[in-house]
C-alpha cells in the first residue's frame, strides 16, 4: 500500500461529483489546523487544483476502502482513527478538527459512489492489489490469440464454448458462496483428484453460471461424490446415464430456475449451467473424459447438461426433496443417474387408475420391455396429469404402489428366451412375479407446462442400487 | 488484444500448463502418413526421400502441397489430409 501520512487527513474525492466540486475549498480549510492535508482524486489529475495526488488505478482508494466520495479519514500515529464521508459540515469539523469549514455551504449533501466500487472496477483491484484466495494456477494466453479457442485447445471444453475463466470473473463468481476458495469437497473421480470451491468456481464460470448459483453448484457436486452415487462407474459405464440434477425448494425460485414450460428442454441459465458446471467439473477436475475413462457406447445429449427444479409451488405433492427426509423451508439437490427422455402420452385417462395403467406400460420398456429390476427411474409427471392423481387424493406413494403393482409380471414372460427373445431375466425368476422397479427404484417429480396431458420417463442406468448408482439428496447451503 | 489474457486453470494441474501436443503414433504398421510440401523451394528432394524410406517400410504415403508457402493451408486441403491420413509431415523450409 503507499505510504499513508504518520499524522493528517486524508481527503479522497472526484471532479464528477457534484458534492465533491461543491466541497473543493473546504478541502484546503482543514489544512489551517495542524495537520498536513493530502487530497487524492479519483478521475482528474487536475482537480482541485495541481497539487493533488491522482489515484488513476485506484490502488489508493483500493486500500483505504473508499465507498462514497468525499471521504475525509483522519491518521495519526500511522493509523487511521477517524473518518467521514459525504458533506456534513459538524463530522468534518469533528474529523478535521477544524471549526468554520465552507461557511458558504449548506450543512449536509449525499457524497457520490467511488469509482473503486463501480461494478467490475472493485474485482479488478481484488485481483491486482487484494488477497483474493485464490491459488488455482494462472495460465497465460498470449497476446492476439482467442481466449475462447485457447479453452478448446487445452480440452476443458465439452464440446460447446466456455466462458473464459479470468481471475476478475472467478472471484465475482466466489462471490456467490461464504465458504472458502480452499475449502476442500472431495475426491472427485475417475483420478480421485481432491477438489476445491475455487475449482467449483472456475468450471462454474466456464460453464457460464452466475454467482447465486454457486451453492446449487456445490451441493450438486457434495452429492456426486457421494460413495453410494457411484459417479466413476456412472462415467466409466457403456451405457447411457449420466448426472440428472434435480432442485428443490426455495432457492429454485430465487435464481430463476425453470420447472414449468420445456423445464426439461433449453433456454433457461440456469438449469442449463449449472448442470454443465457438474459435467465440467467432472471433466477438467477428474479428468473424465469421452474416449478415455466415459466409455459410453451412445451417450445422451443430457450429458452436456440435465437439471431442472420440480414445479413445487402448485403441486398436490410434497417434493422429491421433502419425501427425502430435507425440511420445507430448505432447498436441496438431487442426483440421479439416469438417461434420456421417454415421452409418455395420455390424453384420454380421466381416473387415476387408468393413468396409473398408462404410466406403468411406458415405464416397462426402460432399458428393455423384459428387463425387471434393473434401472431405477424418474417419472416426471406434467401439471394436467398430477391434478388427476389431486383431485382423487392420490399422493406420490400411492401412485408408485399402483404402478409397481400394475407392471407385476409373471416371470415367465420375462426369462431369457421368453417371448422369442434370448434377452430376459436369469431363468431363476421363472417362477416369481417381478415388479419393474426395486423398492425405492421409482422416483416421482412434477414439472411441466400449463398445457399437455404429457408425462415424461427418465430410465436410470442399468447399474442401479448397491451395486452401482442409488439416487442422493443433499441439501444446499445458503 | 494487445495485452495476454490470464486464465485460471480449471483442471487437476496435473499436466503442464502449455497446451499439450496431440498423442503420437505408436508405430507405423498399417498406417498412412502424409507429405505436405509447402511449395518452398526443394521441399520436394526431402519428401521425395522420404517418400522412398516409408514405402520401403511397407507405409501408405499420400503426397499434398500447399498453394504457396506464404500463406496457412486452405481449410479443405487440411480437412484432405486429416480425412486420409493418420500422421503427416511437413517440409518447412528451404
Amino acid at each position: 500500500m503507499k505510504s499513508m501520512p504518520q499524522d493528517g487527513l486524508v481527503v479522497v474525492c472526484k471532479k464528477d461529483c457534484e458534492t465533491c466540486v461543491m466541497t473543493q475549498d473546504v478541502y484546503h480549510e482543514i489544512g489551517q489546523g495542524n495537520l498536513p492535508v493530502t487530497i487524492y482524486s479519483q478521475d482528474d489529475p487536475h482537480f482541485p487544483d495541481e497539487n493533488v495526488i491522482y489515484d488513476q488505478d485506484l490502488e489508493v482508494s483500493f486500500n483505504l476502502d473508499i465507498e462514497v466520495v468525499p471521504t475525509l479519514i483522519r491518521f495519526e500515529n500511522g493509523v487511521e482513527t477517524d473518518r467521514t464521508f459525504s458533506w456534513d459540515r459538524a463530522e468534518w469539523e469533528r474529523v478535521s478538527a477544524v471549526n468554520g469549514l465552507g461557511l458558504g455551504l449548506i450543512d449536509s449533501k449525499p457524497g457520490c459512489g467511488a469509482l473503486n466500487v463501480m461494478p467490475g472496477t472493485l474485482e479488478r483491484l481484488q485481483v491486482k492489489y487484494g488477497d483474493t484466495g485464490i491459488t488455482a494456477r494462472q495460465i497465460e494466453i498470449p497476446p492476439l490469440q482467442d481466449d475462447i479457442e485457447a479453452c478448446y485447445d487445452r480440452g476443458w471444453t465439452d464440446g460447446l464454448p466456455v466462458v473464459p475463466p479470468t481471475p476478475e470473473r472467478v472471484l465475482r463468481m466466489l462471490n456467490g458462496t461464504h465458504r472458502s476458495p480452499s475449502e476442500e469437497l472431495g475426491l472427485v473421480p475417475p483420478n480421485r483428484v481432491s477438489v476445491t470451491v475455487q475449482k467449483v468456481a472456475i468450471n462454474a464460470v466456464m460453464a457460464g453460471c452466475l454467482p447465486e448459483y454457486m451453492p446449487v453448484v456445490l451441493a450438486a457436486v457434495e452429492a456426486a461424490l457421494l460413495d453410494e452415487f457411484c459417479m466413476h462407474g456412472l462415467l466409466a459405464t457403456t451405457w447411457f446415464s449420466g448426472p440428472v440434477v434435480i432442485v428443490n425448494g426455495p432457492i429454485t425460485k430465487k435464481i430463476g430456475m425453470n420447472s414449468e414450460g420445456n423445464a426439461l428442454g433449453q433456454g433457461n441459465r440456469a438449469n442449463a449451467t449449472i448442470g454443465r458446471a457438474l459435467q465440467l467439473i467432472i471433466r477438467n477436475v477428474g479428468g473424465g473424459k469421452p474416449g478415455g475413462v466415459d466409455r459410453a457406447c451412445l451417450g445422451n445429449p443430457g450429458k452436456y447438461t440435465f437439471c431442472f427444479a420440480e414445479r413445487e409451488h402448485d403441486s398436490p405433492w410434497p417434493s422429491l426433496a421433502q419425501e427425502r427426509g430435507i425440511p420445507n423451508e430448505k432447498s436441496a439437490v438431487t442426483l440421479f443417474a439416469g438417461d434420456g427422455v421417454q415421452g409418455i402420452m395420455d390424453q384420454r385417462s380421466r381416473d387415476p387408475e387408468s393413468l396409473a395403467k398408462s404410466f406403468a406400460m411406458s415405464l416397462l420398456t426402460i432399458a428393455h420391455a423384459k428387463a425387471r429390476m434393473v434401472s431405477d427411474a424418474i417419472l416426471v409427471v406434467s401439471p394436467e396429469h398430477s391434478r388427476l392423481f389431486g383431485e382423487a387424493n392420490w399422493g406420490k406413494n400411492k401412485l408408485k404402489e399402483a404402478i409397481q403393482s400394475f407392471t407385476m409380471t409373471p416371470g415367465e414372460e420375462v426369462v431369457r428366451g421368453a417371448q422369442g427373445v434370448t434377452e430376459g431375466m436369469p431363468e431363476q425368476f421363472k417362477n416369481a412375479t417381478l415388479p419393474k422397479f426395486k423398492p425405492d427404484g421409482l422416483h416421482i417429480v412434477r414439472a411441466g407446462g400449463n398445457a399437455g396431458l404429457f408425462s415424461a420417463v427418465i430410465g436410470g442406468w442399468v447399474a442401479s442400487g448397491p451395486i452401482g448408482s442409488t439416487a442422493v439428496t443433499v441439501e444446499i447451503k445458503e | 488484444m494487445d495485452q495476454s489474457t490470464i486464465l485460471m486453470d480449471p483442471t487437476a494441474e496435473l499436466s503442464p500448463a502449455v497446451r499439450e501436443r496431440l498423442p503420437r503414433l505408436d508405430d507405423l504398421q498399417g498406417k498412412t502418413v502424409g507429405l505436405l510440401d509447402i511449395s518452398k523451394a526443394r521441399g520436394d528432394v526431402f519428401l521425395d526421400r522420404l517418400s522412398e524410406l516409408f514405402k520401403e517400410k511397407g507405409v501408405t504415403v499420400n503426397r499434398y502441397r500447399k498453394p504457396t508457402f506464404s500463406r496457412i493451408a486452405p481449410a479443405k486441403l487440411k480437412q484432405k489430409i486429416v480425412s486420409e491420413c493418420d500422421a503427416v509431415i511437413e517440409g518447412l523450409a528451404d
